[in-house]
């Protein structure tokens, strides 16, 4: 299971990064099987910590995807409309979903070792 | 070999049914409609003969397996014995062949068979009234919530919350959301119950009712049902029946006596009507007498001297879809109830649950059941073991095609992993449940002997394992369009 | 009991395994407060030859079509049926089977159905079509839903020549969404309604209950002006005429499928259908057949896109429904693929070319067209000098089950009469329609 150190987390296996940029984790792509499709909002749209902003769905599964911060979405991964599968095969990198500007709380974010931990235990 | 579809038989000006010449003016569309409403778009239907129809629909039914082609035991859908003298009936003209619309005085046979039918299965659920209007299961639900939210708000209340248990079908939780409420799910306790203590406290001045199955979709009794249904009413709420199982129960237990408030049928289940490829259904929905007022219009009324139907139901919820429901399901269903009589739905529903504690006990020694008790008409198991073993239960369901039979319902009800569900219904003989059991015990054996058999099954259909990403990636929904076919100029067969 | 095939021995056998006496056993855990301690109280059973007696006496009270000459219509049309479709559909591996959820057995229900949505696509001038619904009424229904869901706006707009039934639909639905429902009876008011609040669909019907088709385009515009979604119920024969909606431009064509080779069946089963843009189609309620691969690269159907359904979204799903109307739909399939489109078109226009005689005649007995310049295909509506109700009590005494007494729909209505004329009307009944008539008013 790849998580990479220099990333925060989300009990809700989501990544994020200093830029701001959020994804899902190996995890969670692991636990999805192959992403069919992935709902993206729209720029400029301001979230809440924990307010769902998107979707990614497999064959037989669906998740919603939740703000790890508040902020304002300030890019899309559009890659992801025509290729979703890059969720699953590169999940921290091209498989990014959605850069934000945080503007205040950001949920409680575990370091690579607690979120490891997490997962563990599940 | 490709599966065929029919667009690929055609030939330009090829024709099937041709009709009868004009025998008055003809009428040039354009001055008619005027040129901007006139269709000048290509119609893009085949062009066959009535021949190359016939076969090509006779070839896709043989690619098809219905309960007519062998077992069917497909859990939480009840696959009985559709008879053939229920088709007959049905397609009689006096039932098929009348207009929605006609008066009242020249549709009195099925007004009658409506009536007889509405009276027949409230008195099975044990209910005051019944309406025929929704057209399947999923609809009954949404009639029966709204009735349900409609009566509340006549007592000045708001109610927010409907709740449901985690084993529940989707419709369940689907339904209460379309009809504008907050949903709640209430856990199982280990016995594979509703837990009464949470439910205890999830109950409050917000609860709009509760939606349950029983038998639950575990094809359990839930035993605390009379403790249940007083917490939800105590706390203000009402009690929705989902009748997906009620094969297990007529003659023997009815909703209305369990404390059920609203009920809906599938008459595509336990009555017998053809599911015809994933429907036409009927779900009849029955309530108690302080809701009835609240039921769709139009009602029938009047005497078996006279039935009409009646629109002036000031607190109905209103229509659910057009008309009166489907009739011609409805003509089937009575028929089944006319067959059986009161004797024989009991003996379906006892029949029902033997032979399925039989095909349980037939298998527990080797699959694993969640819950170790009697269950009703149907059972969950559990491939825990036989995933660790290399073979999920996706797997075992894909073998069993292999031995002609049609695999059981998998990775549903949610709250059980490698779930397979098992509903052999009261039709089957004791042999074809011994022949299911001996199936899944040598498929079980394959699974350490040879699992690649297992991966790679079914070996004899028209095709193999579909590869589901791919359609749900780049849907190909029609046949022109890009990606199909017909567009990257690759062959069909002939 | 007839389809229990248990004999005495077998009971025992199976009792015997299950070390109990008696199935009773088997029931023990019901609280014997709920239980019923008595038969149900219904009938006694029947052999098949007594219930085929017993039915046919019931079909015989009831008057069809095939013994009346039927000008009926509002949605469910006398058409002709061709007899191969019955053939077909009858077959037990079509009637029997249970919802395609395992594709290797189930590739007859699968092609056909990805057959139907292509034709319902084409037909309707559409990116895509769903499986099927329950029928026209439901399915305006559900695409209001659609509407409110995807632009999150609380209202939605109907016309006022909706079919009745959709329209009381509609109200029941969308209330259950906390929604508002505006009827509107023309592109004015419309537009006064669409500039007065935000509305996130307008409903629309081509050809409409008096049979007229002109509003269509000035609507659909105008909905998307101001950001509303054009939903457009129609009947699928009509639109071998007509030019179709989505050529002007709507979000949504639904509508009533029975015309298309189903029985009227007092109503129902028949079936509707859904059709959308590209844009539209994960917000579809109901199934979804897609083309796909197996591992050999051969050609198969599956069912696609279920995360929208309930199965996987529970709650959150676009729509409750599970069972469709299949078979159906299926009937539809075979009834286009025998006609092809000269056939249909053919049904179409020769119902076209009945009416105008018709309604020509009608006008010449002195009963006049409702909105005499608009064009209209086969079904229209006159206003009657007197009681509707009277003119068809006298038609049936005469074998002709006259048009709708549309004052039953609506006081606004009423004296309207409204008539559907299709290709199995003669010029011969049609005539004795209108001597009748004529008695009738110099009575």
């Amino acid at each position: 299971m790849n998580i990479p150190e220099g990333l925060k987390y989300t009990r809700d296996h989501e990544w994020m990064d200093s830029k701001g940029t959020v994804g899902v984790t190996d995890y969670a792509q692991e636990a999805l099987g192959d992403v069919v499709f992935v709902e993206l909002p729209a720029v400029g749209r301001i979230l809440k910590s924990g307010e769902a902003f998107g979707v990614v769905e497999s064959v037989k599964s669906v998740s919603d995807l939740y703000s790890p911060a508040d902020g304002v979405v300030t890019a899309v991964n559009d890659a992801l409309v025509g290729n979703p599968e890059l969720i699953n095969q590169d999940p921290y990198e091209q498989g990014w979903i959605i850069r934000m500007e945080t503007t205040g709380a950001t949920e409680e974010l575990l370091d690579s070792t607690a979120y490891q931990h997490q997962i563990e235990g599940e | 070999m490709d599966v065929p579809v029919i667009f690929e038989k055609s030939v330009p000006g090829r024709r099937g049914i041709r009709l009868p010449a004009a025998d008055v003016p003809e009428v040039p569309l354009e001055e008619v409609l005027g040129r901007d409403f006139v269709r000048t778009s290509k119609l893009n239907l085949p062009e066959v003969s009535e021949m190359d129809a016939v076969r090509h629909y006779t070839r896709l039914s043989t690619l098809n397996y219905g309960l007519d082609t062998g077992f069917y035991p497909l859990g939480s859908c009840t696959m009985k014995y559709n008879p053939k003298v229920n088709e007959a009936i049905a397609a009689l003209p006096g039932f098929a062949d009348i207009h929605p619309l006609q008066p009242d005085s020249t549709v009195q046979g099925m007004l009658q068979v409506m009536k007889e039918l509405e009276d027949a299965l409230a008195e099975i659920s044990g209910m005051d009234a019944v309406t025929l209007q929704p057209a399947a299961g999923a609809h009954g639900e949404l009639t029966g919530i709204l009735i349900i939210r409609a009566y509340l708000l006549a007592q000045g209340q708001h109610r927010t919350t409907v709740l449901v248990p985690d084993s529940a079908h989707g419709t369940n939780p689907a339904t209460a959301a379309m009809a504008g409420f907050q949903v709640k799910i209430v856990p199982s306790n280990n016995r594979g119950d509703v837990d009464v203590d949470k439910l205890r406290q999830m109950v409050n001045e917000e609860t709009a009712g509760l939606m349950l199955t029983n038998p639950n979709t575990l094809g359990l009794f839930e035993e605390d049902i009379l403790e249940i249904a007083d917490i939800v009413h105590k706390a203000g709420g009402l009690l929705y029946y989902d009748g997906a199982n009620a094969n297990a129960i007529m003659g023997k237990v009815r909703p209305g006596d369990m404390g059920f408030d609203v009920v809906h049928l599938n008459l595509h289940k336990t009555f017998s009507t053809p599911h015809g490829g994933g429907g036409p259904g009927s779900g009849p929905v029955g309530v108690k007498s302080r809701l009835e007022p609240f039921l769709p219009v139009p009602r029938i009324a009047g005497s078996p001297d006279h039935y009409q139907w009646n629109y002036d139901r000031p607190q109905s919820i209103g229509k659910v879809r057009s008309f009166y429901g489907n009739p011609g399901v409805l003509v089937r269903a009575y028929a089944y109830l006319k067959s059986h009589g009161s004797a024989g739905l009991k003996e379906v529903s006892e029949t029902a649950v033997l032979n399925a504690n039989y095909l349980l006990h037939l298998l527990k020694d080797i699959y694993e059941t969640p819950f170790d008790r009697p269950v009703k008409h149907e059972f969950v198991l559990s491939l825990k073991d036989q995933k660790k073993r290399g073979a999920k239960a996706l797997d075992v369901a894909k073998r069993l095609i292999d031995y002609g039979v049609y695999p059981p319902t998998v990775y549903f009800p949610l709250v059980v992993e490698e779930a397979m569900m098992v509903e052999p219904t009261e039709t089957e003989s004791k042999e074809t449940l011994d022949m299911f059991a001996q199936a899944m015990r040598e498929i079980n054996g394959e699974i350490d002997a040879a699992p690649d058999v297992l991966h790679e099954a079914p070996h004899h259909t028209v095709v193999g394992r579909l590869d589901e990403t791919l359609a749900a990636r780049h849907p190909v929904l029609t046949y022109f369009q890009e990606g199909s076919r017909a567009q990257t100029g690759q062959e069909g067969n002939i | 009991m007839r389809y229990i095939p248990h004999t005495d021995a077998d009971r025992q056998a199976m009792l015997e395994a299950l070390n109990i006496d008696s199935v009773d056993a088997l029931f023990s855990d019901i609280p014997e407060a709920a239980r019923l301690h008595r038969p149900l109280r219904l009938f006694e059973p029947l052999s098949e030859m007594e219930l085929q007696q017993q039915f046919f006496r019931l079909a015989a009270k009831n008057l069809s079509v095939d013994q009346a000459v039927s000008f009926l219509g509002g949605g469910f049309y006398d058409r002709f049926i061709p007899a191969a479709i019955a053939q077909l559909v009858e077959r037990g591996e079509f009637l029997t089977a249970y919802t395609p959820y395992q594709p290797e057995l189930s590739q007859g229900t699968l092609a056909a159905i990805f057959e139907f949505q292509t034709m319902i696509a084409g037909l309707s001038g559409m990116y895509a079509a769903q499986a099927s619904m329950y029928d026209g009424a439901s399915a305006v229904g559900e695409a209001a839903f659609l509407a409110l869901a995807h632009t999150r706006r609380p209202v939605i707009v109907m016309s006022s020549t909706l079919l009745p039934d959709s329209q009381q639909v509609v109200r029941t639905y969308v209330s259950a969404r906390h929604g508002e429902v505006l009827t509107v009876s023309s592109v004015q008011e419309l537009e006064q309604v669409l500039a007065s609040r935000p509305v996130a669909g307008v409903i629309w019907q081509y050809p409409d209950v008096w049979g007229h088709v002109q509003s269509l385009p000035r609507a659909v515009e105008l909905a998307h002006q101001y950001g509303a979604l054009a939903v457009v119920s129609s009947d699928p024969v009509a639109l071998a005429l007509l030019r179709p909606p989505g050529e002007f431009g709507a979000d949504v064509v639904v509508g009533e499928g029975q015309p298309l080779g189903n029985h009227l069946n007092y109503g129902g089963p028949a079936f509707g259908y859904f059709a959308v843009t590209e844009a539209l189609v994960r917000k579809m309620p109901g199934r979804l057949v897609g083309q796909t691969l197996d591992h050999q690269g051969r050609r198969g159907f599956v069912l696609t896109l279920q995360a929208r359904e309930q199965h996987i979204r529970r709650e959150k799903a676009t729509s409750n429904i599970c069972s469709n109307h299949s078979l159906n739909a299926l009937q539809a399939t075979i009834y286009m693929a025998l006609l092809g489109p000269a056939g249909l078109r053919e049904v179409a226009s020769l119902s076209v070319n009945k009416a105008h005689y018709l309604a020509r005649r009608l006008e010449e007995a002195g009963l006049s067209r409702m909105g005499s310049e608009e064009p209209f295909l086969y079904e229209f509506a006159v206003k009657v000098p007197g009681s509707v109700a009277q003119l068809n009590q006298h038609l049936l005494s005469k074998g002709i089950l006259g048009g709708y007494d549309m004052g039953r729909w609506s006081d606004q209505w009423e004296g309207y009469w409204q008539l559907a004329v299709t290709e199995k009307r003669t010029k011969g009944e049609m005539d004795m329609l209108v001597n009748e008539v004529k008695r009738w008013m110099s009575r």
